[in-house]
């Protein structure tokens, strides 16, 4: 049986781009994958009684170490913000390339604190920052100096100690660009440094509770249980500076899903599912329940979508249960077919994902593919023709030009670098200034444009000579050959809207990343956690893949 | 030390901000991110030439010939080097092309290194007694090192070179020579077993 890949003017809409989950694909499970036997070291561990200092942690494997360096600092309860314009953090923490000399940790004590205003150099990889959630690690700290472990409902309900307000990497600051890493093997994956970088802040949070209740009270204090360690993640607070990313790298983005949709396919073209391997999945599906009954979030938009994934979630299994025949042929296309018609999309992604499981002889080699020479499709091939590209917009955009940006509702927002922080921001073109500063985002809106300038050009005309006088549209012409070659290159949809939600351009991409429990605090940032139920640095060697779906356990 | 990727955001950002398109903002953040890696001082040349342009109208060349004569004023490189990266293959059957008055010749450079990949072929580039051999894309050979670029050059002559040996053929066999000193003299019994023996060469 040969399954089609699925439909990019489906998959590409933002709804449906907004409702992916993390998968065996993700990001930070893929880095727990390769990273597994490396050695796991605390280098230093240099904090006061109040847990102010500096720590190191370390991956070893032959002669390539990666350190993360960790500045914890005092600041005031008024000083703590998770928002870009915060210049103070509790924690500072840089990846370095290497052993940190201590010339090293001086220089970066100046500089990594403040983050953006900060330089790095070419041996820092990522950078970072973190608050506590003040209420989780004051409860903690009081639990355990107390000789006691702490509420476990809080600490479900808070999810994480810390959480990040920002990751960065690839050369921004100073770090190092990426072509002088991107031959190294163990980082052939996106963003792997940046999830090595969480993955050990996650540590250092367990580590520097634990040292303040033992300071507090050495004589009472326990250890914070390994267990309640491992239910415990990172937080994250992301804006919008996140989305632009995805209309920036088309064929990244391409790779991502497109690795996700060959995965989807093969599995759907499995003819007889090994017993294991159904019950594998069915576990899975089971025990993702928990994910889904302790997704706290008050935002009523992402309220609606959990109580309807875990309606559809239980009616599905209720199918598997009572009416599906696992021993059919081709049976997960069987399934498919029934969520495509039965379910939301929500539904329909998450169960996707949880196919993966089983299947890790599909989705390791897909694993490899995820990253992109992007400069290999920077030029534009200007030989062809106008003919060419029209035929290019009609067959990969065909949505796109149905849309109708004569009315003021598909105009409605404009994207800007906002002066102050230099981040992406998004307004209403009729009610802010600054829309003639517009950055290159609205994709949709500038193809239907070119769209309608080639229409009234002979097919035969060359693109370079198309070119000399629509300058203006340089930046769309290069995408739509891209998207001839790359047919998960392109958002399907408005990013100028008036019903654009931006936080499914953000959940897209945190879904890549592995993030669960996405909690929306308005249209435009979300909180998630990252790493909860994974296993703890020492536990690497020998650990259950499927941990995502047994916190709690 | 800024990253390269700094580097190219703000060459894009800056190139917008003096007007260029999105699309030819890119060109130039590309392109001056390339400049800077081969060593070349892109970013100086970059700010002196957007400091002049706002006092300044820069011609602008669109369909690239032989001969670009000026017509007074200088010639924008920038756009002259996106529409050479366009017009290459067409610009490439003229085997060689000038241009009068070019303004800050040095960020012409990335582009035409470009184009010398697109085609495949090596690119000579001279201007003043400056002399650029560009590789492909890989590498820029200069006769100039540690010297101030010019800001304007009269006249800059582009030649595509063809695809030829920059060494002679007594330099080939020499060499080969040697190489024969690696294989070994194979008997005859051995040759009757080798691939494709036993056959007439007419089966």
């Amino acid at each position: 049986m040969n399954i089609k890949l699925r439909n990019p003017n489906i998959i590409m809409k933002l709804s449906r781009l907004g409702s992916f989950h993390q998968s065996r694909l993700s990001f930070l499970r893929s880095f727990l994958s390769e990273f597994k036997d490396w050695q796991y070291n605390r280098d230093l561990f240099d904090l006061d009684q109040k847990g102010y200092g500096t720590a190191i942690y370390s991956f070893k494997k032959k002669d390539r170490v990666y350190s993360l360096i960790c500045y914890a600092n005092k600041i005031n309860d008024d000083e703590r913000s998770d928002r870009v314009i915060a210049t103070k953090w509790d924690a500072a923490f840089t990846l370095h390339d290497g052993v940190p000399l201590k010339e090293d940790i001086n220089r970066l004590r100046n500089e990594v604190p403040k983050q953006e205003v900060g330089r790095l150099s070419y041996k820092e990889l990522t950078l970072s920052r973190a608050n506590k959630s003040v209420r989780a690690f004051n409860h903690v700290v009081e639990s355990l100096s107390n000789g006691n472990q702490p509420d476990l409902d809080l600490l479900e309900k808070v999810g994480y100690l810390y959480r990040t307000t920002a990751v960065y990497g690839s050369g921004k600051f100073g770090l190092a660009d990426r072509f002088r890493i991107k031959n190294r093997e163990e980082i052939n994956g996106p963003f792997r440094l940046e999830m090595m970088l969480v993955y050990l802040v996650r540590q250092f949070t367990f580590d520097q509770v634990n040292h303040v209740a033992k300071n507090k009270n050495p004589n009472l204090a326990v250890r914070l249980d390994p267990k309640i360690c491992r239910n415990l993640g990172i937080g994250n607070s992301t804006g919008l500076g996140m989305a632009p990313f995805i209309v920036n790298h088309p064929t990244l983005l391409n790779n991502w899903i497109l690795s996700r949709e060959i995965a989807l396919k093969k599995i759907r073209e499995i003819k007889i599912v090994k017993i294991q391997d159904r019950d594998l999945f069915k576990d899975c599906l089971k025990n993702s329940l928990k994910n889904i009954t302790s997704w706290n979030t008050e935002s009523e938009y992402q309220l609606k979508k959990i109580k309807l994934l875990l309606k559809d979630i239980k009616k599905f299994i209720s199918f598997l249960e009572n009416r599906f025949d696992f021993q059919k042929d081709y049976p997960f296309n069987e399934i498919y077919l029934w969520l495509e018609k039965e379910t939301c999309e929500e539904c329909i992604e998450y169960v996707v994902s949880i196919m993966m499981e089983p299947f890790s002889d599909i989705v390791q080699p897909l694993v490899k593919q995820m990253s992109s020479d992007e400069e290999k499709y920077f030029n534009i091939p200007t030989e062809r023709n106008v003919g060419d590209l029209k035929k290019i917009l009609e067959n990969k955009y065909s949505d796109i030009l149905r849309i109708n940006f004569n009315i003021e509702e598909s105009n409605q927002k404009f994207w800007f670098i906002s002066k102050n922080k230099e981040e992406p921001r998004l307004a209403n073109r009729f009610e802010e200034n600054g829309a003639d500063l517009e950055q290159p985002l609205a994709i949709a809106r500038d193809i239907k444009k070119l769209y309608e300038r080639l229409l009234l050009l002979k097919d035969n005309l060359k693109i370079n000579q198309f070119l000399i006088d629509n300058s203006d549209l340089r930046h769309v012409v290069r995408r739509a050959f891209i998207a001839e070659k790359f047919p998960y290159s392109e958002i399907q949809d408005n990013t100028i809207g008036e019903n654009l939600v931006p936080i499914d351009m953000l959940r897209l991409k945190l879904s890549f990343f592995g993030a669960l429990k996405f909690d929306p605090r308005s249209d435009k940032w979300l909180r998630i956690c990252m790493f909860q139920g994974a296993p703890l640095p020492n536990e690497l060697k020998d650990y259950d893949e499927q941990w995502v779906y047994k916190t709690h356990s | 030390m800024k990253s390269l990727s700094e580097i190219e955001t703000t060459a894009k950002r800056a190139s917008r901000a003096v007007g260029y398109s999105w699309g030819m903002a890119e060109e130039v953040g590309k392109s001056i991110r390339l400049s800077e890696l081969f060593g070349f001082p892109a970013i100086k040349h970059l700010n002196q030439y957007y400091q002049n342009k706002k006092k300044e109208n820069f011609q602008e060349i669109k369909l690239i010939n032989k001969i670009n004569k000026s017509d007074g004023s200088s010639f924008c490189p920038i756009v002259f080097g996106v529409n050479f990266i366009d017009q290459v293959k067409k610009i490439e059957t003229l085997k060689k092309c000038s241009v009068e008055n070019l303004a800050y010749p040095l960020l012409l450079l990335p582009f035409l290194s470009r184009a010398s990949e697109i085609i495949g072929k090596k690119l000579l580039i001279s201007f003043d007694d400056c002399k650029f051999l560009l590789n492909f894309n890989v590498s820029i050979l200069s006769n100039i090192w540690e010297k101030e670029m010019p800001i304007l050059s009269k006249e800059v002559e582009i030649s595509f070179l063809a695809n030829e040996d920059n060494f002679s053929d007594q330099d080939w066999k020499n060499l080969y020579k040697l190489v024969e000193d690696t294989f070994v003299e194979e008997t005859d019994s051995l040759k009757e077993g080798a691939a494709g023996a036993g056959l007439t060469d007419n089966d």
